[in-house]
C-alpha cells in the first residue's frame, strides 16, 4: 500500500538562506515562493560564450535556475499564455555549471533527473547549491498552476520559446524532491545503489547478446550518463 | 467525399484532447500500480501525476510541459475519398499541429537538426511525421495523433535467432534499466517491442506497439500474448519505480508487434512511451460525422496479414 505520507514536505523561498538549504534533507519534498528563471543552453551559450549581459539581477531578483522549456506562446497584447511546465533532462548541461553557478550566484538548480556525483561534488558543494529535481516526470499542470505571473521573457527573438530566459513568479510552486543536499549527497546516486544489488537475480539466466557492441559492460550497475 | 475542413477541425481538437487528457485504459493501468507501489519515494511520485492528470483536465492546459514531438497516424478506408485529395490532407494536420501548438498552447519542440530552426509551432522539414495504413471496407478515415516524447527511453539491437527467447529478456531488461535510472525513460510507461522486420521497420514496429495498442491488449498469438505478459512481470521486478527510484512501477503494459525478417535475423527495439500515455483518435466519416476516442485500434486483423491476398487465404508453407 502507498506509504507516500511519509515524505518531508518543505516550503522554501527562491532566494534561500544558507540555514534553510542546510536544513534540506534528501528526499524531501519542495515547494517554491518567490521568481524562478528558466536558463538551459541556449542561455548558458549566450551568456558564458557569447558574453552577452544578465537581462536581470541575480542572484538578487532569483537564486532558482529552472532547467525548463515552459508549453507557452506570446499573446498579441504582448502578454503570455502559460499552460504547462517541464524540466528537461540536466545532465547535458554539465560543461556550463561551474561558470554559471560562478556568474548568476544561484542556489537552487531546478530540472529533470539531476546532474553526476563529481558535478555535485565539484560544483554545487563549492557554491552552497542544491539540486531540486522536478517530480514524474512530469507534473507540468501541477508546476502551471504554480506560476502566478510571467514577468518577463528575455532573448525571445533570438533563442524561441524554447530556448529564451522566461522569468516566472511563482506561489506553491512544486512539487520538487532534494536530489543534492548541501554536502553532494545524491538521492538518485543512494536508489540506483539499493536498485544494482537486486540487478545480478533479475538478469539470472540471460546471456550476453552473440553480437557484441562497442562500449559495452557487463555492469549494469554503470550508468550512462 | 470527406471534407476537408472538418479533417483539420478534428484534428486540432485531438491536438488538444491527447496533450491534456489522460487515456482512461492508461489511467486505470497507473492506478493498479499505484496501489500496488510500496517504495515511498515512487509512491509519492504516482501520487503527484494522478493529481497532476486531474489539475490538467480542470485548467484545460497540457499535463506535461514537454509535449513531445506530436505525430499522426492516418488510416484510411479503402472506399474513403478526401476533399483536395492526400496532399490538402497532409496540409490540414500540419496546420492543426501548428495553430493548436500556439493556442494551447503546447511546447514548440521541433528545431532543425543542425542550425536549431524553430518555427514555433512543431512543424518543419519532416515534421510531424504523417504514416498511413488502409483498411479493406468502408468509407472513412481514421486519425489519431500521438504526443511521445523524443529522448529517452528507445533501443534497437540486431539479435539472432540463437540469441532466443533470453536474449530478448536480457534486451527488454538492458533497456528498461538503462533509461529507467533517475526516471529519464518517463515510467512507469506502456512499452512497446518490435520485432523482426529490418533495422527501419523493426523501430516502426516497436514504436507503433507503444504508441497504438491499449493497457490489457493482447497480441493474437497466443504465444506472443504470453511473451507480452512475462515481460511486464519481469519489468516490474526489477526493484525499480518511477523515477529510477526503489519500487515496482516500470511497466503498465508490454506490447509487442512483429514482422518478418531476414532467415538469419531477430531484430528487436524497445519503446517506452510515457507517463502521460498521449494519444488520441477520431474517425471522420463521408457525411462529415466524427466520433472520438483513445483507443486507436490500429491492429486490426488486415495491418496483421500474412497472406499475399485479402480476404485471407492460407499460405502455402508456415515457417515455425
Amino acid at each position: 500500500m502507498a506509504r507516500h505520507g511519509t515524505l518531508k514536505k518543505v516550503s522554501l523561498s527562491t532566494n534561500p538562506s544558507p540555514e534553510d538549504l542546510a536544513k534540506l534533507e534528501l528526499g524531501n519534498v519542495v515547494y517554491l515562493n518567490g521568481v524562478v528563471y528558466t536558463g538551459r543552453e541556449g542561455v548558458y551559450m549566450k551568456v558564458l560564450q557569447d558574453g552577452a549581459e544578465l537581462p536581470l539581477d541575480l542572484p538578487g531578483e532569483s537564486a532558482a535556475n529552472f532547467h525548463c522549456s515552459p508549453a507557452a506562446a506570446p499573446r498579441e497584447d504582448g502578454t503570455y499564455d502559460l499552460s504547462a511546465v517541464s524540466a528537461t533532462a540536466s545532465f547535458r548541461f554539465t560543461k556550463w555549471m561551474a561558470d554559471w553557478l560562478r556568474i548568476s550566484g544561484a542556489k537552487l538548480i531546478l530540472g529533470k533527473g539531476g546532474m553526476s556525483p563529481e558535478d555535485y561534488r565539484n560544483t554545487f558543494v563549492r557554491n552552497g547549491s542544491v539540486y531540486l529535481t522536478t517530480v514524474g516526470y512530469g507534473t507540468g499542470a501541477l508546476l502551471g498552476r504554480g506560476v502566478t505571473k510571467v514577468r518577463d521573457v528575455h532573448w525571445l527573438d533570438d533563442l524561441g520559446i524554447a530556448q529564451a530566459m522566461w522569468v516566472l513568479e511563482v506561489e506553491n510552486f512544486g512539487p520538487f524532491i532534494v536530489e543534492s543536499d548541501i554536502n553532494g549527497d545524491s538521492l538518485f546516486e543512494r536508489e540506483n545503489k539499493k536498485i544494482a544489488e537486486g540487478l545480478p537475480k533479475i538478469y539470472e539466466g540471460t546471456k550476453p547478446a552473440v553480437l557484441k557492441r562497442f562500449g559495452e559492460t557487463d555492469d549494469r550497475g554503470d550508468e550512462l550518463i | 467525399m470527406i471534407p476537408i475542413d472538418k479533417i483539420q477541425a478534428t484534428a486540432y481538437t485531438l491536438m488538444e484532447m491527447a496533450a491534456i487528457e489522460i487515456p482512461e485504459d492508461y489511467l486505470v493501468g497507473l492506478k493498479k500500480a499505484a496501489a500496488d507501489e510500496t517504495g515511498d519515494l515512487s509512491s509519492f511520485v504516482l501520487q503527484a501525476m494522478l493529481e497532476n492528470y486531474e489539475a490538467a483536465k480542470e485548467d484545460r492546459r497540457a499535463m506535461c510541459g514537454d509535449t513531445g514531438t506530436p505525430r499522426w497516424y492516418v488510416k484510411i478506408a479503402n472506399e474513403a475519398r478526401i476533399e483536395g485529395g492526400p496532399v490538402a490532407l497532409e496540409a490540414a494536420l500540419r496546420g492543426a499541429t501548428a495553430s493548436a501548438t500556439q493556442s494551447i498552447p503546447l511546447r514548440p519542440n521541433r528545431v532543425h537538426p543542425l542550425w536549431r530552426t524553430d518555427h514555433d509551432n512543431n512543424v518543419g522539414i519532416g515534421a510531424p511525421e504523417i504514416e498511413y495504413a488502409y483498411e479493406p471496407e468502408g468509407s472513412w478515415i481514421d486519425l489519431t495523433t500521438v504526443h511521445k516524447g523524443g529522448l529517452f527511453g528507445t533501443d534497437y539491437r540486431m539479435l539472432f535467432p540463437s540469441d532466443g527467447i533470453q536474449g530478448i529478456k536480457r534486451f527488454y531488461l538492458d533497456s528498461l534499466v538503462a533509461f529507467g535510472k533517475r526516471g529519464l525513460a518517463c515510467q512507469p510507461a506502456i512499452i512497446g517491442v518490435g520485432l523482426g522486420g529490418s533495422k527501419d521497420a523493426c523501430m516502426v514496429h516497436g514504436k507503433r506497439a507503444a504508441c497504438l495498442r491499449t493497457v490489457g491488449d493482447r497480441n493474437p498469438d497466443p504465444k506472443i500474448a504470453e511473451l507480452e505478459m512475462e515481460l511486464t512481470e519481469l519489468g516490474n521486478n526489477i526493484g525499480m519505480g518511477a523515477m529510477g527510484f526503489v519500487g515496482k512501477s516500470m511497466v503498465i503494459d508490454t506490447h509487442i508487434e512483429v514482422g518478418y525478417c531476414h532467415t538469419g535475423a531477430m531484430q528487436m527495439s524497445v519503446h517506452a512511451f510515457c507517463l502521460s500515455s498521449r494519444r488520441a483518435c477520431a474517425r471522420v466519416y463521408a457525411g462529415g460525422s466524427v466520433e472520438y476516442r483513445t483507443d486507436p485500434e490500429w491492429y486490426t486483423p488486415y495491418q496483421r496479414r500474412e497472406t499475399v491476398t485479402w480476404p485471407a487465404t492460407e499460405p502455402s508453407r508456415k515457417s515455425a
